[in-house]
């Protein structure tokens, strides 16, 4: 099955790839002597010059404060800060743009949740439904929850394939289960979770649902509302955008009755020293000056983004995933890591007798950039019996097919170092 | 007992990478010096002895005899880290603490072509383990 979907103003030729990277300067360097094969991007994806446009021309030509629209640099900066969450809101369909909050990112859109839901919404007894394949941003957070208020945190496991079991979800989804926290695609194996299903089992017992969509919005058409998810959280960096801006949408009631929990300027109606009355969504979760800038970027991302045959690039970076899973298959000793149904975005593996580490010192030298580790998923490489982490090669729809074949042929050097 | 900072000096390991051409064969010697260092008996591998900061597992233990001279037993389970550790051994093992004090890593590290292992910002701990002796010699 291929994700993503056009879209609906878009269905012009697909494009041309070797084109499109001339969009993205980072792309053509030469690293250690080498062009560079830029295969991270689930750690941060680079950015096309709209986006960096947008960032020199906001502090070269409007830089102002938001919100406080009294000169005319503030009321464009404001205009094109909440312009941008227009954007985002139309991006991944939330009913109203009050309910997409900036944040710097993933992490803090579901340390928002945590703090300000989990902490004054559950008790001892309640439990927190999370995966094996969540990162800790995913994770940690609600361990701090389940330590302040009783709460029990349970866990969806894997199939030998390295799907979520959806029968032990069903098993584990009781009445006592307040929240389920599940990411739509798993940043260490490129799992793509049925967040649907997952999300309508939540509701049936009565459960909020978070979606960590980190991985999710480079590489498939979000929409929250067809999800039918209580948050979505995501990061612009792995979005094409800048890094430090993110969002979290939230269900108006939800968000309307959860208090700040940061405090300060620009999320306050009025302050004396006897009491503060907070400003109305989405201002009372955004304290302090926000990264207005950014926000902006990430709006031209989402434009950049949505003026691309987006389906053509998700068959695209489909293509490039089966090539190197069929070329990593013909290496004797590589090992794939996962096995699911539907797949985006990246393939894990491990090699026998290489240690992931001196593996990707080996492609770094040769130009070739992907990362080794734990992927900030260590439960999960327990659970894997992974004690090394795994090598992880994530592809965007800028890379080539000759990028992956440049892989391939790195590791096979690679491998006569041993 | 390893060969590193005995038989084998930073004057050896110098002169081992001006033969070596290219990136290659300097990994080729890496990986080669790893395999010279033997392995830390698992009794040792404890996490006193590890070195944090490492996307591999590291492990460091140190000695010192009655005359204040040292000696330095390191192990990884990536080679080319461990075949770096070995690099180090050979210029400060076997060494007073003033010596390992006095002996510039950077430079070394530079004329190896090496240098960029011992940035911070790698996830390969060969900075912890060289900034984990400077510490330990440093009492």
């Amino acid at each position: 099955m291929i994700p993503g979907s056009a879209h609906p103003t878009n269905m012009h030729m697909a494009p041309d790839i070797h084109t499109l990277r001339r969009d993205f300067p980072t792309l053509a360097q030469i690293v250690n002597g080498h062009p560079l094969v830029y295969l991270d991007n689930a750690a941060t994806t680079q950015k096309p010059q709209p986006v960096l446009d947008a960032l020199n021309h906001y502090y070269r030509d409007t830089n102002a404060n938001v919100h406080r629209a009294s000169h005319a640099l503030s009321a464009q900066a404001t205009q094109a800060f909440e312009a941008a969450r227009i954007k985002l809101q139309r991006f991944i369909n939330a009913p109203t743009p009050e309910q997409l909050i900036w944040t710097k990112g993933t992490t803090e859109a579901i340390n928002l949740v945590a703090y300000s839901f989990g902490m004054h919404h559950l008790q001892a007894g309640d439990e927190i439904l999370l995966s094996t394949l969540e990162h800790h941003a995913n994770i940690v957070p609600w361990q701090q929850v389940a330590a302040a208020t009783g709460a029990v945190i349970r866990v969806i496991p894997l199939t030998p394939e390295g799907d979520l079991d959806l029968l032990a979800a069903e098993r584990l989804l009781s009445t006592r289960t307040r929240l389920l926290a599940v990411s739509q695609v798993s940043n260490a194996l490129g799992v793509v979770n049925p967040v649907r299903q997952l999300i309508a089992m939540a509701r049936a017992v009565g459960a909020v649902s978070l979606v960590d969509g980190a991985q999710a919005m480079g590489h498939l058409t979000v929409d929250v509302q067809a999800l039918d998810c209580d948050f979505y959280a995501f990061s612009g960096h792995k979005m094409f955008g800048p890094t430090g801006i993110g969002g979290l949408y939230g269900r108006k009631e939800l968000l309307e009755r959860m208090p700040p929990w940061q405090t300060g300027g620009e999320m306050v109606h009025s302050v004396s020293f006897e009491q503060t009355s907070f400003n109305r969504l989405p201002f009372k979760f955004e304290a302090g000056t926000p990264n207005i800038a950014g926000a902006i970027a990430l709006g031209a991302a989402v434009d950049y983004l949505t003026g691309l045959n987006r389906m053509a690039l998700a068959q695209h970076e489909h293509s490039l995933l089966e090539a190197l899973i069929t070329g990593l298959e013909a290496i004797p000793g590589v090992r794939i890591i996962g096995r699911p149904d539907v797949r985006v975005g990246a393939v894990s593996f491990v090699m026998d007798e290489v240690h992931p580490q001196d593996l990707a010192t080996l492609l770094d030298m040769q130009g070739i950039a992907l990362r080794t580790g734990h992927h900030c998923a260590m439960p999960l490489m327990q659970a894997l019996g992974l004690e090394q982490g795994t090598i992880r090669a994530s592809v965007a729809f800028y890379n080539t097919h000759e990028e992956i074949t440049a892989l391939l042929a790195g590791i096979n050097k690679a491998r006569e170092f041993f | 007992m390893h060969p590193f900072g005995d038989t084998i000096t930073d004057t050896e390991i110098r002169a081992l990478f001006q033969a070596a051409h290219g990136w290659e064969a300097r990994y080729k010697e890496l990986i080669k010096l790893a395999k010279q260092l033997p392995s830390l008996p698992a009794e040792h591998r404890l996490e006193a002895n590890t070195i944090h900061g490492c996307e591999s597992q590291a492990w460091l233990l140190s000695e010192q005899d009655e005359t204040g001279v040292w000696q330095f037993h390191c192990d990884s389970d990536a080679r080319i880290v461990k075949g770096l550790m070995a690099v180090v051994l050979a210029a400060l093992n076997n060494k007073t603490s003033a010596q390992v004090r006095a002996f510039n890593m950077e430079t070394y590290f530079a004329e190896l072509q090496l240098l960029q292992h011992l940035s911070p910002s790698r996830g390969n701990g060969l900075r912890a383990v060289v900034e984990a002796i400077q510490r330990t010699v440093a009492g």
